[in-house]
């Protein structure tokens, strides 16, 4: 087994590589010169060749990539141009904000989701499945923004029950940084949580259709036991795979999130970044993010192997 | 993934005239009877024919310009004269969907077919070639795949700059892996068929292998993944445009309707509200009509 847990792990090295080329690349696309841009009015030469000995701008691009892995290596991701702040140090200031957005979208997502798929799926051609489709394919088809400013508008504008925007973190005061964080929560949770019913349920139809499920029922088991107990159990392992390729959807989804109900968290300093042209930072909030990304499939694919008991004792 | 299908005969209309001619029409027409009793899936294709006719008849549905201000009709609530109401400047909402359409389908169509094109040549190459060449397109695609779909298409279409174009671009370049993915497994299963090794006996050469036998099989799961990947790119667009990197205003685009309407959710709510269900009508459909697709083409799956 852990033979088989290395393997993934060096299967992700040359992806690794690859992907931060791809980042290093990405500031190759900038129509422009970076350097005159920074020198200002004056063009003065002295200037404009110290700033490209600074940058590093002088040297081949091999060089300049096997540079900014070193600096990335060591936790440097670059300074931000607009404010100076290292970047490292603006991702994790913001990081907090969207970990508590996606924690309580991912509750929203999960418990939504994975009772409605059981469900669905044990009552498979009833009403409540047609039920729970229909709404499944519709919140899959919702722009998730645009939920969010209905949501504000009904929830915050006429009803007055929720805030409708800002953070408070819930060292300052819990409750209230619970309640503002739960309409951009639902809003994130909803899109993944009919995808995972989705996936739920057929994950659950292909294993209740295995003979030892009907063995369990022949030998007089209760039929929620035989649900919850055997098919669930065995239909957890692709769901598994499926919640780690959410947590993707879950990074993008906060970035619209976070604008829609200004969340200070790190969707909101990307979009910001954008709009600053302050590409260190977007490098630096994208690199952030293919890692954890990558991080989380690999755990997923680790977590695969543990929950299979076939591949576990191989 | 689909364990290969045992007939050479494509359950979809195959594009080659060739393989077309290859198929049984019974096989074929069985697949379109499957479709046809899916009211779901009519509903889909339905839903996409309105979206499409709406975006082409656009400027013959309504009497309104849909870019110039008028300022004597600022934020009218909905009425005989303008069914969904005015927006900030005066404008049509109804006048400014239908021309929205076009940018929405037009971003969905071209995204997905910059992904297309792209995707599934690498793909086929990966899977019928495999060795190095599989290593190397796999090894890109996975790259591609590690950063999420949104925040690549955030970060291409933030470096290229805004506008409709480099949004679609960014858009195809973000969901082509997924092709790439898609097709390299489907080539694989193809490529051990016996159909494709008696091609290989006869002498033909891997390019006709690939264009006659490889595609032709391949070819129906990657149409559903399409129709699926345009609901998606709609929303990736409406998504670019609402935080300001797609369609650039005064022209209209679903997504940056919703940016400037968000400011006025309070006094002008049907500003926010239209906009926002033809996005989700128009992505209901391409979901419908790729789950009708998928149960017509790829029976296995259901």
């Amino acid at each position: 087994m852990l033979r088989v847990i290395a393997n993934r792990l060096l299967v992700a090295v040359p992806t690794l590589i690859l992907v931060s080329m791809l980042i290093f690349g990405l500031q190759k696309l900038l129509p422009g010169d970076p350097v005159l841009a920074m020198a200002g009015e004056e063009q003065d030469a002295q200037m404009i060749a110290t700033l490209r000995a600074k940058y590093h701008l002088d040297e081949p691009v091999p060089v300049q990539y096997a540079l900014w892995v070193r600096d990335v290596a060591h936790g440097n991701l670059g300074v931000s141009l607009r404010t100076d702040v290292p970047v490292a140090s603006l991702i994790a200031q913001k990081l907090p904000v969207t970990i508590q957005l996606a924690v309580m979208a991912m509750v929203f997502a999960l418990g939504i989701g994975i009772p409605a798929g059981i469900v669905s799926a044990a009552h498979r051609g009833s009403a409540l499945d047609y039920g729970a489709n229909v709404v499944a394919l519709s919140g899959m088809s919702i722009p998730n923004f645009w939920l969010g400013i209905m949501l504000i508008f009904l929830v915050s504008v006429r009803w007055h029950l929720l805030p409708s925007s800002g953070y408070v973190p819930p060292t300052d005061d819990f409750w209230l940084s619970i309640k503002t964080m739960l309409m951009p929560a639902f809003v994130l949770g909803a899109a993944l949580g009919a995808q995972l019913m989705r996936h739920t349920r057929s994950a659950m139809l292909s294993v209740l259709r295995a003979d030892y499920i009907r063995t369990a029922r022949a030998k007089g088991l209760l039929r929620g036991a035989v649900i919850v107990r055997h098919a669930f159990r065995n239909a957890l392992v692709p769901i598994v795979t499926v919640l780690a390729l959410l947590f993707g959807e879950l990074l993008g989804g906060a970035v619209l999130t976070e604008q829609v109900f200004t969340i200070p968290g790190f969707g909101k300093l990307v979009v910001d970044a954008v709009f600053n042209r302050d590409y260190a930072v977007v490098q630096g909030v994208v690199l952030v993010t293919a890692l954890s990304f990558l991080i989380v499939n690999l755990a997923a694919d680790v977590l695969y192997i543990l929950l299979n008991p076939r591949l576990r004792r191989s | 993934m689909a364990t290969p299908s045992t007939s050479p005969a494509p359950l979809a209309p195959a594009p080659s005239p060739r393989a077309d001619a290859e198929a049984p029409p019974r096989r074929r027409r069985r697949g379109l009877v499957r479709f046809m009793r899916n009211r779901a899936a009519v509903a889909g294709a339905v839903i996409v024919l309105i979206v499409i006719a709406a975006a082409i008849l656009a400027p013959w549905l309504s009497p309104y310009d849909p870019v110039q201000a008028s300022f004597l009709t600022v934020r009218q609530a909905p009425s005989a004269a303008h069914w969904f109401g005015t927006d900030e400047l005066g404008r049509d909402v109804l006048t400014r969907l239908l021309c929205g359409a076009r940018a929405s389908l037009l971003a969905g169509v071209v995204s997905v077919g910059i992904a297309v094109a792209l995707g599934v040549p690498l793909g086929l190459a990966a899977g019928y070639f495999g060795g190095l060449v599989d290593g190397v397109v796999s090894r890109i695609a996975d790259a591609l795949l590690s950063i999420p779909f949104l925040i690549l298409a955030i970060a291409l279409a933030a470096f290229l700059g805004p506008s409709l174009t480099n949004a679609m671009a960014a858009i195809g370049i973000s969901a082509m892996p997924r092709f790439v993915r898609l097709t390299r497994g489907q080539a694989i299963s193809v490529k051990a068929e016996d159909y494709v090794e008696g091609a290989r006996a006869i002498g033909l050469g891997h390019y006709l292998i690939i264009v006659r036998y490889v595609l032709p099989n391949v070819l129906p799961p990657i149409i559903v993944q399409a129709s699926l990947t345009v609901a998606m790119a709609i929303i990736a667009e409406a998504s670019l445009s609402f935080l300001g990197l797609g369609q650039l205003p005064p022209a209209p685009s679903w997504g940056s309707m919703l940016n400037t309407a968000k400011d006025f959710v309070s006094q002008a709510p049907w500003m926010s509200i239209f906009p926002g269900i033809a996005i989700f009508v128009a992505v209901l459909g391409f979901n419908l009509l790729g789950d009708g697709l998928r149960d017509a083409l790829d029976p296995r799956e259901s």
